[in-house]
């Protein structure tokens, strides 16, 4: 037997059909929706006759254009009402279950399917949003996909692929204090560049991978694709399945059991091959900080805003040239003294629960910093904002300044009216600070949670390592 | 879909590298419920002015790029979402061929659902044919997919690589849904052979939810 990789024990195991020199059939296991970018694939299904195949495999959920105020007002925005609309009616004619707007899983999707228990090691997982690659957190397959493709998956449950190339990517060393995962990957999107992992699958591995939590490795599977690779994945271990059990869909008792010895068959194995290695050192790195228009421009904390001059082709010059401008920024400025309008801490990157203590740990009993405009705290999941409560976390950022919100993308995308306006700046724990992602002429700086919530308080970024001595407090 | 096989059309330059899907298609356009309409809302936030005047500044709007149906890119093109409202602007606005030298992996396959080539060549090949396109007032190139060439006429012929099986569906414009669903037997026959635990192929275990709202 050869060694294998995740990857491919995964890719063999859904195979359909292959043929030499054609995309293989690959058998979807699960297949999330939402309301941005299904209706249409709804609507060619029915224009062509066809009916959904397995409604059963298929999870629905609407969190991109939600409101995270009250939800028992009515829909003001007609666009947005359309598309609640649409969901609900092509679940309900399909038979595929929908977590709408009032369910109590509602949330955003890659915050649900891993909470409830739809994603599991060993799966496919397609969902026609990029940060699909979340899901590879479980040690799934999972990655983002267009319309077309989700009207593929409904029809036949099945999707027509090429076989990615592999990058490990190991992580070595022990996380200093004050750092998270969110500083890892956003380290390794600065190594890799944005377009490093085009046509790669990335297997993060070692002992700082390990080391974390499951939810901690859904943030470094989640901003795989900020990297240009579809997807990202973890072995699934001890961690993963602990953090498995009990979960809603998840099997139990000797089912349960029977699975789990399943699920270890599936890391890679010794000696596998991949295409790419790439190691990093936990040990060596300081809090991050974008400071451009991508999540590649990126740098530590204790830096300066770069130079574009000290880039070493004209691409990246360029680049860096356009983005201080769009971002306001003078090279050499130190990071510490970007001034902030508003703090949001949200998004399928960084809304879970061990996301919100860490933030609210660093605000409790301090209050956010004058200068800001808005301090925003959108929980991923309404199960994540059920358990904040019982907490006591939404009080600790009421009374520390913040917005306690209903679950949703929110700020990250800006499809609801949780929108920087023009020229804001905004600290944010989401995955993109492209131009205008936040809302038009906005200006993102993409940072773990914990920085997020230092950077509140003072109004600028600081270097939580050193913050009120390193505690916070 | 609309097959492609050879088109000559106006060239465009688009001179910046990672243009990513929120340009292409910001996230207020999102809402729509049609694949159809994109095109007046192409790069939006680059392309108009308050009040949706057209920005002087953005190279689509001059005039000598009117009409154009062969957009002229840099590297990673059509990076971060997956949005397919960003090929389906690019198909609506005119254009039936990219010419890049890398594109972002989703973009790249949405694209072929959606008619429209996107060809890679070097980064030389690149260089002069922004270059050539910013030289001459109404530069044209001829892409021809089954003979994978793309031609100005005037002295630039290349060959490009494209996949046999994208580039067959291309040309006949197959429906790949129609494809896959040939194969049914053979879903099927997965199915009923399954995972290797039958737990994993099962419909969703449903014991131990329940949805109380």
């Amino acid at each position: 037997m050869p060694a294998l990789t995740l990857y491919e024990k995964i890719w063999n195991a859904h195979v359909v059909r292959e043929v030499p020199g054609q995309p293989s059939l690959i058998y979807i296991d699960r297949h999330l929706i939402h309301e941005g970018t299904s209706p249409q694939a709804f609507a060619g299904l029915k224009a062509a006759g066809r009916k959904v195949r397995r409604p059963e495999l298929t999870f629905a959920v609407m969190d991109h254009s939600v409101s995270t105020k009250n939800r028992e007002l009515p829909v003001l925005d007609a666009d947005a009402a359309g598309q609640f609309e649409a969901l609900a009616k092509n679940c309900r004619e399909s038979g595929v279950r929908l977590f709408d707007m009032h369910s109590r899983n509602q949330g955003i999707v890659h915050i649900i399917g891993p909470e409830l228990g739809i994603t599991q090691p060993g799966f496919t997982i397609v969902c026609g949003d990029s940060h699909t690659s979340t899901h590879g957190a479980m040690g799934a397959l999972a990655f983002g996909i267009g319309t077309s493709e989700i009207e593929h998956v409904l029809a036949t449950q099945c999707l027509s692929q090429f076989k990615s190339k592999t990058t490990r990517i190991e992580v070595k060393g022990k996380l200093g204090a004050g750092l998270a995962s969110k500083d890892i990957i956003l380290a390794i999107i600065g190594k890799l560049g944005i377009a490093g992992g085009n046509g790669h699958v990335f297997e993060y591995t070692g002992d700082a991978i390990r080391a974390l939590s499951m939810e901690a490795r859904m943030t470094i599977c989640n901003m795989s694709i900020e990297a240009g690779a579809r997807a990202g994945m973890v072995a699934p271990d001890e961690v993963t399945f602990a953090y498995l059990e009990g979960k809603p869909f998840v099997p139990r008792g000797k089912d349960f059991q029977r699975l789990v010895e399943h699920w270890k068959t599936l890391p890679s194995d010794p000696g596998a091959k991949f295409d790419e290695t790439v190691e990093l050192d936990a040990a060596k790195l300081a809090p991050q900080v974008t400071w451009g228009t991508n999540p590649g421009m990126v740098t530590d904390v204790t830096a300066r805003v770069p130079d574009p001059g000290s880039f070493a082709n004209d691409v990246d010059r360029q680049a860096a040239e356009r983005a201080l401008v769009y971002m306001d920024l003078k090279a050499g400025t130190p990071i510490t003294d970007i001034y902030l309008d508003r703090v949001f801490i949200g998004s399928c990157t960084n809304s879970r629960l061990e996301d919100l203590r860490t933030a609210a740990k660093a605000v409790a009993g301090k209050h956010v910093a004058k200068s800001l405009k808005q301090a925003l705290v959108v929980p991923g999941s309404r199960r994540v904002k059920t358990q904040a409560e019982a907490e006591g976390l939404d009080k600790i950022f009421r009374d520390a300044g913040f917005e306690w919100r209903d679950a949703g993308c929110s700020m990250c995308i800006g499809m609801n009216d949780d929108v920087l306006q023009p020229h804001e700046r905004c600290a944010s724990t989401s995955n993109r600070n492209f131009e205008g992602r936040q809302g038009k002429d906005g200006r993102t700086h993409l940072v773990s949670p914990l920085m997020a919530a230092a950077a509140a308080i003072e109004g600028h970024f600081v270097d939580v390592r050193h913050w009120r001595n390193g505690t916070g407090n | 879909m609309k097959p492609f096989t050879k088109h000559t059309g106006l060239v465009a330059p688009m001179d910046r590298v990672n243009v990513d899907t929120d340009q292409m298609v910001p996230k207020q356009f999102l809402k729509f419920l049609t694949r159809e309409g994109y095109g007046r809302v192409l790069f939006y936030d680059w392309r108009y002015l308050p009040g949706e005047k057209p920005n002087p500044d953005f190279v689509l709007n001059q005039p000598r790029y009117k009409g154009a149906s062969v957009l002229l890119a840099r590297a990673n093109f059509g990076c971060g979402s997956s949005r397919e409202h960003a090929p389906w602007g690019i198909g609506d606005y005119g254009f039936r061929a990219i010419i890049a030298p890398s594109y972002a992996d989703i973009f790249y396959n949405n694209c072929f659902k959606n008619g429209i080539l996107p060809l890679t060549l070097p980064d030389k090949d690149i260089d002069e044919l922004f270059a050539r396109t910013e030289k001459s007032e109404g530069y044209t190139l001829t892409v021809d997919l089954e003979t994978q060439t793309v031609a100005d006429g005037k002295g630039f012929e290349r060959s490009f690589e494209i996949d046999p099986f994208r580039k067959r569906c291309l040309l006949k414009g197959l429906d790949d849904i129609g494809l896959t669903l040939e194969h049914q037997p053979d879903i099927s026959a997965y199915e009923k052979k399954g995972l290797p635990i039958p737990e994993m192929v099962d419909a969703v275990d449903i014991k131990f939810y329940s949805p109380q709202n």
